[in-house]
């Protein structure tokens, strides 16, 4: 398999993104530069985390006018899976390719820390591999996580199963203690109506090797690699 | 010329900068007032006298990239 | 518009004496023009020429077979760690700034830091930070003020070392008196490269064109060298506003990579980055080092605000810029790579053999000063040492005459309480410690484990050759300042012994330090006396421990019309762990584990027993006197070789050194300070029988708390615990069983009695204290 990881000036997390994809999953994938316009003979498209351009003016709202976008906009429109991971969650919102936006924590502050995140609905690239029940302990790493999307836009995100992830306590509760930034129905991670392109705010890149301290987010990237793996034996 | 557009916080969108202000005030004794929301200011300096055109343009660069119309609003004035 | 005249006055303004002046006549063979005057002034300010400190500086060993490039060469240090890859470390630390812009202070701290460690060619892996701040409990009307400069320093650090990218994995905070008004900023960087990617800052070749690279310069920072180099005062506080650098870190991101990619292409020839005294610092020093000499034109300077003076364009500290020095020849190639990140850079000079810095200003010399003299010579002075009054004073100090204290239950509850031992995690969990999946464990440890792998490498030119072997290091900073204060010369070698403790506890040998030696106003003997004496302890333990400094910061004039700081001689040390098995935490594993105590549990022949200068002497009684704790180097080291070697036979499950508030708050951080994820801890108890020592009730203080040097508290499986004490004994390190690990309460039993402590009321104490201080 194939991954695109793209890099906008400041992506910080797409080196972590590409060892994963290389080291841990032992797939193909290289860097694409933001001002690039093809994505042909990738099979996934990876939008790291970082501070693209500073987060200036509002984060991911810069580089989602990058060249690159227009070509993520087709792959998208192609049924190409694409994951957007913190910043990269960002960029997806703000390019219209996801629902709502994603604004400052309530604390005011950056965090940064383990939480631990249910799998609300599943039946996407990205879930596949993700047991039932399992609460995966990721890190987040933001200062602007907080997601917020108007009532309607919530209740139909619910309703049609868009919401992939939410934060919970060690046993699976939503409360309010266990969400580290406001997030609107402890919003973690959504998709699009097609189920083909995600985005969340913890970092699973983080937590795909169990020497820094959790392997749970690795599911996440298993999932892609079997829906693809599945896919291909049935084209085959 | 210029273009001097402010952007806020829409009222539905929680503004915990513009509540955090509002408490700062408070405890410093501005006693009895209301809420305070936090934007942003930009100032665009732009050539020529012909304010009309420049008003679309900078009114569609508003729309597509200086806010975000999800959970801002915000004001044009060209002078 | 005309240069001012030069009058003593203005040369008094530069910070100049009329010595120093004379020996500027005498270099250039004539009267300097404003601008030379400007440049000797930054030049020879205490900040750039260490003109103080340096025949103190050159008693620290800084030799070792693994350094590649020592002290005092280059930016920063470099060490080999085997496997052709190498690491370039140092501290820095921007403390003026941050006292009157804390958040700009503290972000451009960052900044600069990073630069030292790009501009070797190395890419930047990891930062940690040594902070200090007057108190933030308390009614006293300055403690809004110490929040405020704490809460700015946290954020600007936070600001610019996650948007560039880079995890802050360790650090220590500590709050007194002493830093009201006078904040203190040290911040570490360290960078990996592999041996032969190494860059020099040193102008070769002659005829090669010099590029400046990065943004416009404006007036930021103009004489900031100098403004570090003075007490603080009302007066220049206010007036300094201006003075204080704004940081871009995305800007530093991108510059980091077009550097390292631009080095990738063989092409540079030299490269320094624009940091304390800008243009003119980079500029002479790199045509000193190389023995050549530099022409500049000032109009071909981008310049971000208009009618600059060459005065201003010179001195100015614009963040941000690097010096590079190209190859002829292959100055498309400097374009391309700019263009491609979006960067400005302008062909601003070349490097000649005349030795001299030559400044244009469209076409007419406003600067020409010989490099070497410039850079290389300016005076060295040899203060006077005095040792001071209060010296005797806290050396006659008696326990005896203390007024009864808080019980050993209620004195547990508030030490762990303490601003200083309290958890920090108020300020790391604003700090992304994780970017770059590279932080093996959280903070909260002994020391910062981080893992290097292909890409902590900067990029190599055609195919990376993959680095086989992955690499862990552990770092940690250090200083008990109280104990400095108490005596300059023990204190020193404790801050070296302590971190090299702390590495030995997480698995680690030692492989260099670097110091930033934080003081007060040089010119005052009995201020001068602290500082010659920390750097004598300084160098003593770092040679004990097989420890050189690679390189360091001296931060002189940390007074303001309240008094000195106390001396500070912050000291940060890099360790090599060879097996990722190796890495061991602090926190208590398993129920049924055997807790060990290894070291001695009193020191009979200190007057007081590890209470002098402890955190229980001056959390509970408000005192900073006595005599820091005795430290046997030799027995500390066996401690240390012993420590590791039982890790490497796989028999240690945690180990913890007995710091501030001594052994009963290591027992307690051992049982609660291990953190699954957010609000949630893992606690686990233990059951401690200190009943073997001495029965006397005045003496419970000081086992409990009492800071006796050379002391781990480590965890074994049980079925080990026997092995282990006779190991330690057989190496001549003294040992005990002393407890159990299990249940979910701290309890300790000793001659006279029984305490007892919930963990959940310890942990709530503990790591919502910095919370709680900050939110009041």
């Amino acid at each position: 398999m194939n991954f695109a990881v793209l890099q906008f000036p400041a992506s910080n997390c797409d080196q972590d993104a590409l060892h994963v994809v290389r080291n841990v999953l032992g797939q193909a994938g290289r860097f694409v530069w933001h001002k690039e316009s093809s994505l042909a003979g990738f099979d996934a498209v990876i939008i790291p985390g970082g501070f693209s351009y500073g987060d200036y003016l509002r984060t991911g709202a810069i580089a989602r006018f990058s060249p690159i976008m227009e070509a993520v906009r087709r792959f998208a429109a192609d049924g190409g899976p694409v994951l957007g991971i913190c910043n990269g969650f960002q960029i997806l919102c703000e390019a219209r390719l996801l629902p709502g936006a994603l604004i400052r924590n309530r604390s005011l502050q950056f965090r940064c820390e383990h939480v631990f995140v249910k799998t609300t609905s599943g039946d996407t690239p990205f879930t596949g591999k993700i047991p039932a029940g399992k609460i995966m302990r990721v890190p987040i790493a933001h200062g602007e996580g907080c997601y917020f999307a108007d009532d309607e836009t919530l209740q139909s995100l619910q309703d049609k199963g868009q919401i992939l992830w939410q934060y919970c306590t060690a046993q699976g509760e939503l409360t309010e203690e266990a969400n580290p930034n406001g997030s609107l129905r402890h919003i973690a991670g959504i998709c699009n109506p097609e189920r083909n392109v995600a985005g969340l705010m913890p970092h699973p890149e983080r937590a795909s090797e169990a020497i820094l301290g959790s392997d749970d987010g690795r599911l996440i990237f298993e999932s892609l690699v079997t829906w693809f793996e599945a896919r291909v034996a049935k084209a085959a | 010329m210029k273009a001097k557009i402010i952007v806020t916080p829409k009222k539905a969108v929680v503004d915990p900068q513009g509540k955090t202000v509002q408490n700062a005030l408070e405890h410093m004794g501005y006693k009895g007032i209301g809420a305070v929301h936090v934007g942003k200011y930009l100032e665009i300096e732009l050539p020529g006298t012909d304010q009309e055109a420049w008003r679309r343009q900078i009114d569609e660069a508003c729309q597509k990239i200086l806010s975000n119309p999800v959970i801002e609003d915000y004001r044009l004035e060209i002078e | 518009m005309s240069d001012p005249q030069i009058t003593p006055e203005l040369v008094e303004k530069h910070n100049l004496t009329a010595e120093e002046y004379d020996r500027i006549k005498n270099i250039l063979g004539r009267e300097p023009s404003y601008t030379e005057l400007g440049i000797f002034s930054v030049m020879w300010s205490e900040h750039c020429s260490y003109k103080n400190t340096r025949p103190l500086l050159k008693t620290l060993p800084t030799k070792s077979p693994r350094i590649l490039v020592g002290a005092g060469e280059e930016n920063a240090g470099i060490v080999d760690i085997g496997d052709g890859l190498a690491i370039a470390f140092k501290i820095e630390s921007h403390n003026h700034p941050s006292a009157v812009e804390p958040f700009q202070g503290a972000a451009t701290g960052v900044g600069g830091i990073i630069r030292d460690i790009f501009t070797m060619g190395a890419r930047p892996v990891c930062a940690i930070d040594s902070l200090r701040f007057g108190p933030i409990t308390g009614d006293a009307g300055a403690v809004a003020n110490n929040r405020r400069l704490f809460s700015g320093v946290v954020s600007g650090i936070a600001h610019y070392g996650n948007c560039f990218g880079i995890p802050t994995v360790a650090g220590e905070i500590y709050f007194d008196k002493c830093y009201e008004g006078n904040p203190l900023v040290n911040v570490f960087c360290l960078g990996v490269l592999r041996r032969e990617q190494i860059a020099r800052g040193a102008a070769k070749g002659i005829g090669n064109p010099v590029f400046y690279v990065g943004p416009a310069t404006g007036r930021d920072g103009l004489a900031g060298a100098a403004f570090a180099s003075r007490d603080l005062t009302e007066e220049s506080s206010d007036r300094q506003r201006g003075a204080v650098q704004v940081g871009d870190p995305f800007m530093e991101k991108l510059v980091c990579e077009a550097c390292l990619e631009l080095l990738a292409t063989g092409a540079v020839a030299g490269i320094q980055d624009m940091g304390a005294a800008g243009l003119t610092c980079s500029t002479c020093e790199t045509a000193a080092r190389a023995g050549t000499g530099i022409e500049i034109e000032l109009a071909l300077v981008p310049q971000r605000v208009p009618n600059m003076t060459p005065y201003e364009i010179m001195l100015s500290e614009s963040q941000e810029r690097m010096l590079i020095i190209v190859q002829a020849g292959r100055e498309e190639e400097v374009k391309r790579i700019f263009d491609k990140w979006d960067l400005p850079s302008a062909q601003i000079g070349r490097v000649t053999d005349t030795g001299r810095m030559i400044v244009k200003y469209h076409g007419a010399v406003v600067a020409d000063v010989p490099a070497k003299k410039l850079a290389d010579e300016a005076p060295i002075y040899q203060r006077e040492a005095r040792e001071p009054a209060y010296f005797q004073t806290v050396r006659s100090f008696s326990l005896t005459s203390l007024p009864p204290a808080p019980e050993p239950g209620e004195a547990l509850r508030r030490l762990l309480a303490w601003p200083a031992i309290a958890s920090k995690n108020w300020v790391y969990r604003q700090y992304d410690h994780m970017v770059r999946d590279g932080s093996v464990g959280c903070p909260g440890s002994d020391a910062a484990v981080i893992r290097l792998k292909d890409d902590s490498l900067p990029m190599t030119k055609g195919e990376a050759v993959p680095v086989t072997t992955e690499k862990f290091l552990a770092l940690t900073v250090d200083c008990n300042a109280a104990y400095v204060y108490l005596n300059p010369y023990e204190g020193a070698r404790i801050a070296v012994a302590e971190a090299a403790r702390n590495l030995a506890c997480t698995g680690a040998v030692p492989l260099g330090a670097t110091d930033n030696l934080n003081f007060a106003n040089p010119h005052n003997p009995e201020l001068f006396w602290q500082l010659r004496e920390s750097v004598r302890g300084l160098g003593e333990a770092c040679l004990a421990f097989d420890a050189p400094i690679t390189g360091g910061n001296c931060s002189l004039y940390n007074q303001s019309p309240a008094g000195p700081i106390d001396p500070t001689p912050t000291i940060a040390l890099v360790g090599l762990i060879d097996k990722p098995e190796y890495i061991t935490t602090q926190w208590f594993k398993e129920e049924g584990d055997v807790i060990i105590l290894l070291g001695e549990v009193l020191d009979d022949q200190d007057p007081w027993r590890g209470l002098g200068g402890s955190a229980w002497l001056q959390s509970l009684h408000g005192l900073k006197t006595g005599q820091p704790p005795r430290l046997d180097l030799e027995a500390e080291r066996r401690l240390h070789t012993t420590l590791r070697g039982l890790i490497y036979s796989g028999l240690i499950r945690s180990a913890h050194d007995c710091s501030e508030g001594g052994l009963a708050v290591t027992l307690a951080e051992s049982c609660i300070s291990q953190q699954i994820a957010r609000d949630t801890p893992r606690l686990i108890g233990a059951e401690i029988d200190l009943s073997f020592a001495s029965a006397e009730t005045a003496w419970v203080d000081a086992l409990l708390f009492g800071e006796c040097q050379s002391r781990v508290v480590v965890s074994v499986a049980s079925t080990n615990a026997v092995k282990v004490v006779e190991r330690a004994k057989i190496m001549g390190v003294p040992a005990r069983r002393i407890g159990l690990v299990g249940g979910n309460e701290l309890r300790l039993k000793s001659a006279s009695s029984e305490y007892k402590w919930p963990l959940v009321e310890l942990h709530d104490l503990w790591w919502n204290a910095l919370a709680r201080a900050m939110s009041d």
